[in-house]
């Protein structure tokens, strides 16, 4: 049994690899701009998810402060390009390090903070945020930052003709936090974050400086996250407070990576090939409809997605899994919850 | 000095509003441990009940309150019928995350329905009353809505302390297995507590639209005032809820009028997070 489990987990992972190695071929095989839209939106959704997923799944602090570092991220670059006229480059290195000493600066007393106390301080950084940018006339206010059109290409970040730069960008960026977190789980650090997680008072007494290890992961996560903002930004051509730095921008850190399943390497990108296809289609059919029908049925989604799965997206894929290994014939419950 | 007591006097009414909001989340939060996010869309929607029950069958919000009341009572019995219970005993963030999605399903909902546009309600009983007292100005329909609160959260208070519904509840919030070992349905106790906490609110809901405008999204800032309100007070007490929503009101009336409108919830959410940097479990919290 044990035998055959271990054979099955690494043809899932063989498969899961031969699937991300095909997916830079992907331009090449389609010009669909929806499906690119919605594949670029998927790696950028696992990306910011995995950041999310070392403080808040491996260090287990639910931050939902995100958003703050995010939006720094997207000012930093959109700041760069319209206000001084540069390429986003030096502001995407500037915004994340500046996310990096922000995210320091507010969890080194936060993290005192337990349970839902803490997770109410980030929303309460996430609105002051969002108030002191609006009215910000150096950051662009309430306006936000509208790009002008400059040349296309990896230096300016840019393109206009097709979705095909931006879809390398975007792969190259889900790669890049991938990698960092895969070699985070089997470093050092990886073990003292978990360890951390576990119990703070028994890491301590091992001799983990748990604030360090905490405030450490902390200040990555927020760097990573600013680098998605930059993204973004470079993405939609334009940026204002409520678009990034808005309650709804960090819960969707959060429902990402809570929904694929928090603090396991596969959740991020589970959670978001999951829920941005349901985002992005609810949106493509009922959305032209006038008001919030797509989003009515997304809220809904959310709901029944909880409810049913508490353990996330890895959990039905795990239920699944057993029902098909031991009896193919009960797979109801999560074909239905599959197609959802 | 005048305009200092005026903006005092402001604020402790709007505080009085807050923390009639904040009692329902208070106690679902001391019994459940959970936090419900869509309590402030349980604010929109008792205000839509009355605005429409207003504007169709001519009825005042103070007497639509009660059907507002009501209706968000069932509303927060389904809440934890449906939703809640699934999620009591898994990972904490389950419960705020299906609420949420049950936030954007209500308030899509009534967008879609109601469109977003603002809706005020004229020709009410106590419509834009105000009395001079001394060099003050008093507004009645925010008087009577925080005489209303007083009244609420005293009964709420009263309830939970002194009948046996009430020492019922605060057993099921100490230990659930041991009140269940003495012959208390818990899950009863979940759905009342989740119907009376979701009534306070209607209540609260249904009165605001004498004074405030309806639209979708009237309820979000109401729900993280609550939050706030509530963990700023402490886990579940409903004295600290008072308290820190009179402290919310307060601050948010002298920071609009000395420093500027935008800045009245940044100095709100500042507010929370020194009281908490200096009490990690709020002011009453243990």
């Amino acid at each position: 049994m044990n035998q055959t489990a271990q054979t099955r987990k690494n043809l899932f992972w063989l498969a899961l690899v031969g699937l991300l190695a095909l997916l830079p071929a992907v331009p090449a095989v389609t010009a669909n701009s929806f499906l690119m839209h919605v594949l670029i939106l998927i790696l950028l959704y696992a990306g910011m998810a995995q950041a999310w997923n070392i403080i808040g799944g491996y260090g287990g602090q639910t931050s939902f402060g995100h958003a703050v570092f995010f939006g720094i991220g997207a000012y930093g670059a959109g700041m760069a390009v319209v206000t001084y006229g540069l390429s986003p480059w030096p502001g995407v290195i500037i915004g994340m390090l500046a996310a990096a000493v922000v995210a320091v600066l507010i969890s080194y007393p936060c993290f005192k903070l337990s349970g839902h106390y803490f997770a109410i301080a980030t929303f309460a950084i996430v609105e002051i945020f969002n108030r002191v940018f609006l009215v910000w006339y150096w950051v662009g206010g309430a306006l936000g930052l509208d790009y002008p059109i400059v040349e296309e290409g990896l230096k300016n970040l840019m393109w206009y003709d097709t979705k095909t730069g931006y879809y390398y960008c975007a792969l190259f960026l889900f790669a890049l936090i991938f990698g960092i977190v895969r070699l985070i789980e089997s470093h050092r650090f990886g073990y003292y974050l978990r360890a951390v997680r576990a119990g703070q008072e028994t890491a301590e007494s091992l001799g983990v400086n748990s604030t360090a290890v905490k405030l450490g992961a902390m200040a990555l996560s927020a760097a990573l996250a600013a680098l998605c903002g930059a993204f973004f930004v470079q993405y939609n051509l334009r940026v204002d407070p409520g678009m990034v730095m808005s309650l709804d921008m960090s819960m969707k850190f959060v429902l990402v990576t809570i929904l694929g399943g928090a603090g396991t390497l596969a959740g991020p990108l589970l959670g978001a090939a999951v829920l941005v296809p349901l985002q992005e289609y609810t949106r493509a059919l009922w959305g032209g409809l006038g008001g919030g029908v797509d989003l009515i049925i997304f809220g809904f989604l959310i709901i029944v997605i909880v409810v049913k799965q508490p353990a996330g997206i890895t959990g039905i894929a795990r239920e699944m899994a057993r029902r098909f290994g031991r009896k193919p014939s009960a797979e109801k419950g999560g074909a239905s919850l599959g197609a959802a | 000095m005048d305009t200092l007591l005026q903006v005092l006097l402001d604020g402790t009414l709007n505080g009085m509003l807050y923390a009639l909001v904040a009692v329902g989340l208070c106690i679902i939060w001391g019994v459940m441990d959970v936090i419900n996010f869509a309590h402030g869309e349980y604010v929109m929607i008792a205000m839509y009940i009355t605005y429409w029950l207003g504007f169709l069958a001519n009825a005042d919000p103070l007497l639509s309150m009660f059907a507002g009341g009501f209706f968000i009572f069932i509303l927060g019995a389904l809440t934890y019928r449906l939703i809640i219970k699934y999620t009591v005993g898994k990972p904490p963030l389950s419960a705020l995350l299906a609420t949420f999605g049950l936030a954007m399903l209500l308030k899509n909902l009534c967008l879609n329905r109601f469109t977003p546009n603002y809706r005020i309600l004229s020709d009410t009983w106590l419509g834009d009353k105000t009395f001079q007292l001394g060099t003050l100005i008093v507004p009645v329909p925010q008087l009577v809505t925080a005489l209303l609160a007083l009244l609420v959260i005293g009964l709420i208070f009263y309830m939970i302390r002194t009948t046996r519904f009430g020492w019922a509840v605060q057993a099921t919030a100490m230990d659930k297995e041991a009140a269940e070992l003495m012959g208390i349905n818990t899950e009863k106790i979940y759905i009342l507590i989740f119907g009376i906490g979701g009534a306070t609110v209607g209540i609260a809901g249904g009165v605001m639209p004498t004074y405030l405008a309806v639209h979708p999204e009237v309820g979000t800032m109401f729900g993280l005032i609550a939050f706030i309100c509530v963990a700023m007070g402490g886990f579940g007490s409903i004295p600290g809820a008072l308290m820190a929503a009179l402290l919310v009101g307060i601050v948010e009336a002298l920071a609009g009028y000395y420093i500027a409108p935008v800045f009245k919830y940044v100095a709100v959410f500042g507010l929370y997070l020194a009281v908490v940097l200096l009490r990690p479990k709020g002011i009453f919290g243990w």
